[in-house]
């Protein structure tokens, strides 16, 4: 991916900035006039991810479109520890309606836009997991088929930490939340369940889909900047740790994203059209458990009486990904994932092959998740 | 009625005035560790601050030999001659492979010798006299720095060459005599006077007549330790030091076609190679141990071993004459002190050159009050003064590991602590800072620099790294390898901490090098810099309340 062309030793693409790069090649974030989009006093956890990839995300996209941007934003944590009346954090064009339709407000100020002729004027709708993929699932499937311009962004924390730790459509098999408890011959949230939004919003065919973790800055605003150059319904899914809904160390946050990717529980990919152009490849493999151990709501795996059987289902999970996505090898076998640019040469005409092959792994991701 | 609009009923404000700081029970805080290769070097340099500036390349080479040079004068002859300890220290050799720090070294004296950079002067002349006594790395390098520090130095050298061991004791293949002679004047451009033929046999009255306020010693050790032999008339027996030193004087020896070394460290494998590169057919070291208890480096031996000289373990040589000589086979007892077996067997050899180890002449010192002699090597405080007050002394006659580093190591110490004491005013060197260890890095945000992807930058790398007898680094493999530093315990300016905090806490204060801050007021302690700054220069402090 062109985000990770920098050749250099020492530390190239991987750290913020670094002088021995043209100032041209360092990221947004490594700017003395970076917007700061989310600035300080928020009254976000220590260690918030999600404070995190939103100044990322919204940095980016302002350094994108020279700072005309609009943010709608769900309801949940980013809202909340923004935006205590009267102070905000914001220091962009922000408004907030309702926990779930923030996709459709972001309708709503791009049509006013266009109405007024000011296309230069760009649209970011971004929330929770808990606003995006359970409570704001309509209208997000609206934007994507009403082909509306506005980026949508979710950032996953995988539960609903603002009311308490709730459980998700996002909150990830075995773990803890308040009403998954760590009990019973299946403690924690169960098997099989939730939703996979960078796929279903893939399945909308939309022109760009992508994931991203904190721990990835370059990548990460690489795929905002590129999600900045298409007209359109986009989509990017952030995978952000949260130190308080997750028992886990401030100082881990990003560490614990690192290590989401490193595992393969939570594949890192950008689609276009419906089709996956691109995977970060692993670059240190490591076992789910260096992933989970570190957090709380994992505890009932370990300690006196462990449970390997669900930590083997976990590492199961892991490497389904690796296998489905390429996470590891660079020739990813790519069987199974809809409609593979790499498979250009050799695959069928897209179109029909494409959508079976969309279908296949839609069937294929609630049947591996059982 | 409210001016406002409908339902607000205060203007809006930034959250700025919401001082998050007060949330915090720990504190960031940004420092400065020891890199463990500036630790472990004995001539103390600041390599972690050369290797910096040579990272940018172009100008930067010149900085980092500027840089170099305050603590070390021979750039060129170390990056060839020492044992570099810093590469054993160095944090990278727990990642893939230790930084290859001397070739690094060697290519920037190289181009200070080839572009003709020049030594200045740093201080105002002092009008104060010191006597050095002896040329060779560890008097070299206290008359650099002192001269540097504006006293007036004049060396005394018994031999009719400066260079010391460096030139009578290390071959020219592995320190080119063009490279010595280049660094040697060099430093006497300074103003240094060098007097050469002159052996001082009284210090204190040649210190009286040359009117010398102080005096730094360093004669090195250079008479060869014997071992008794019997050996027939027609023996040809020989002592390292003569042979190596005679390589450089006049006629080399004759030394046969077979020829035995005795002796395991350093300087047999030094004598052996020669004796190889002189037309020895065969050339056998024989030492009175084992490989693994040998004191000779191991690539030394393994770069001897290439060459085609023979190691003969566990033996000692019983009598010698006549175009043979007699080993006696040993074992290890079980403290691995060898003894006799009494299993005797007959080599054909027809010179033997003993590498015993060596001994100083000290008697220059004879009827000095004060001096305390101990193994036939001259007591120094931490100082470098010997008993007597005035009188410093290093190199190889002080008790200390006998290499050219650490030789010019003492010339450091013993030429600021002199500077100190002829001003009143005792150097300090202030405490160490912490070690940056391996764990405090987060190795995660390196760059691999691995083979597969930089096959010809590797091959050139190891070709620096492993094979001192083959030509130094270029512009691009130095660049290379000096990248490969990790800068460990000290910023590098990756932004790396004011790109991850949360909460926009951290300050960037300007250019590259200008470093950061934390921003107390909205510093929640998360801890994330910390954990995220790749080379372990920040740390988390508890808040006093």
């Amino acid at each position: 991916m062109p985000h990770q062309q920098i050749k250099f030793y020492q530390a190239g693409s991987f750290v913020a900035g670094n002088r021995l790069l043209p100032p041209e090649e360092r990221s947004v974030q490594a700017r003395m006039d970076r917007s700061n989009s989310l600035t300080s006093g928020h009254r976000a956890c220590q260690g918030c991810g999600e404070a995190l990839g939103a100044r990322y995300v919204l940095d980016a996209a302002m350094r994108a479109t020279e700072g005309k941007l609009i943010a709608a934003n769900a309801t949940g944590c980013l809202e909340v520890f923004s935006t205590p009346y009267p102070e905000s954090s914001w220091r962009l064009p922000w408004i907030h309606s309702l926990f779930g339709n923030a996709p459709a407000v972001g309708t709503g100020v791009a049509a006013a836009l266009r109405a007024k002729g000011r296309e230069d004027v760009r649209v970011i709708a971004q929330g929770g997991d808990g606003g995006t993929v359970d409570i704001g699932f309509a209208c997000l499937s609206g934007l994507f088929e009403r082909g509306d311009d506005v980026l949508y962004v979710c950032y996953d924390n995988e539960a609903y930490m603002n009311t308490g730790v709730q459980r998700s459509g996002a909150t990830p098999p075995a773990a803890r939340t308040s009403t998954t408890k760590p009990v019973g011959p299946e403690p924690g949230n169960a098997f099989g369940q939730g939703k996979n939004v960078p796929l279903i919003a893939m399945a909308h065919e939309i022109p760009y889909v992508a994931t991203a973790t904190v721990a990835e800055l370059r990548d990460l605003e690489y795929k905002v900047e590129r999600a900045m150059e298409i007209r359109g319904p986009r989509y990017i899914h952030v995978f952000v740790p949260c130190p308080f809904g997750w028992g886990s160390a401030s100082r881990d946050t990003i560490r614990l994203a690192r290590l989401v990717k490193e595992t393969g529980l939570f594949p890192v990919f950008e689609a276009v059209n419906g089709e996956v152009v691109g995977v970060s490849k692993i670059r240190r493999p490591v076992p789910v458990e260096e992933y989970l151990k570190l957090q709380r709501r994992y505890a009932h795996l370990f300690g006196d009486d462990p449970r390997d059987d669900v930590i083997a289902r976990l590492q199961e999970l892991a490497d389904r990904n690796i296998r489905r996505f390429g996470l590891l090898t660079d020739a990813p076998e790519s069987a199974g994932l809809p409609g593979h640019a790499g498979d250009a040469a050799d695959a069928p005409p897209a179109g029909v092959e494409g959508e079976s092959n969309l279908m296949r792994m839609l069937a294929e991701t609630h049947r591996g998740a059982q | 009625m409210s001016s406002k609009p409908f339902a607000i009923t205060l203007d809006v404000g930034s959250s700025l005035a919401n001082k998050t700081g007060s949330w915090r029970t720990e504190r960031a805080v940004y420092v400065d560790r020891m890199p463990p290769c500036n630790h472990a070097c004995p001539a103390g340099e600041n390599i972690q601050g050369w290797l910096y500036e040579a990272e940018e390349g172009g100008d930067g080479y010149e900085r980092a030999w500027r840089r170099l040079v305050e603590d070390n004068p021979f750039p060129a002859i170390m990056g060839r001659v020492c044992y570099h300890p810093c590469e054993s220290a160095c944090n990278r050799g727990q990642l893939d492979e230790a930084v290859g720090i001397h070739s690094v070294e060697r290519f920037l004296g190289d181009e200070a010798i080839r572009r003709g950079w020049r030594l200045e002067r740093a201080a105002e002349p002092s009008g104060k006299r010191v006597l050095v006594v002896g040329a060779g790395p560890s008097g070299l390098s206290a008359a650099y720095h002192l001269a540097r520090l504006g006293h007036d130095v004049t060396i005394h050298e018994s031999g009719p060459m400066a260079g010391g061991m460096m030139r009578f004791g290390i071959p020219r293949y592995r320190l080119p005599r063009d490279v010595l002679d280049a660094e040697v004047q060099r430093i006497l451009d300074l103003g240094v006077r060098l007097e050469l033929d002159k052996k001082v046999t009284d210090v204190e009255s040649a210190m009286r007549e040359g009117g010398f306020d102080a005096a730094f010693l360093a004669v090195g050790a250079h008479l060869s330790k014997r071992a008794y032999i019997p050996a027939g008339e027609s023996a040809h027996v020989l002592d390292a030091v003569s042979l190596l030193r005679s390589m450089e004087e006049g006629e080399p020896p004759r030394l046969g076609r077979r020829v035995a070394v005795y002796g395991g460290g350093n300087t047999a494998m030094d004598v052996a190679r020669t004796a190889r590169r002189l037309g020895a057919e065969e050339a056998v070291v024989v030492y009175r141990r084992t490989r693994e208890r040998m004191p000779a480096h191991d690539f030394e031996v393994e770069e001897a071993e290439e060459e085609g000289v023979l190691m003969r373990w566990l033996s000692t040589i019983k009598e010698a004459g006549d175009g043979r000589i007699v080993v006696e086979r040993m074992q290890l007892d079980e403290s691995g002190f060898p003894q006799p077996t009494g299993e005797l067997e007959e080599l054909e050899a027809d010179s033997v050159v003993l590498a015993l180890g060596q001994d100083t002449d000290l008697s220059l010192l004879d009827g000095v009050s004060g001096i305390e002699v101990e193994d036939g090597v001259v007591k120094v405080g931490p100082d470098m003064m010997t008993g007597h007050e005035g009188i410093f002394a290093g190199g190889d006659m002080v008790p200390d590991e006998r290499t050219v580093t650490v030789g010019v190591g003492h010339g450091k110490r013993a030429a600021r602590h002199i500077d100190g004491w002829l001003r009143a005013a005792p150097y300090d060197p202030g405490p160490r800072p912490e070690l940056a260890s391996f764990d405090m890095l987060n190795t995660w945000y390196y760059a691999d620099a691995p083979r597969t992807e930089q096959p010809m930058l590797e091959a050139a790398r190891r070709q620096g790294t492993f094979d001192e007898v083959v030509a130094g680094l270029d512009d691009a493999n130095a660049l290379f390898e000096a990248r490969r530093c990790l800068s460990c315990g000290n910023c590098f300016s990756c932004d790396n901490c004011y790109g991850v905090c949360p909460d926009n806490a951290v300050l960037k204060l300007g250019e590259p090098g200008e470093r950061y801050a934390i921003d107390l007021d909205y510093c929640k302690g998360c801890g994330i810099c910390v954990a995220e700054c790749p080379s372990g220069a920040i740390r988390m402090e508890p808040e006093t309340i």
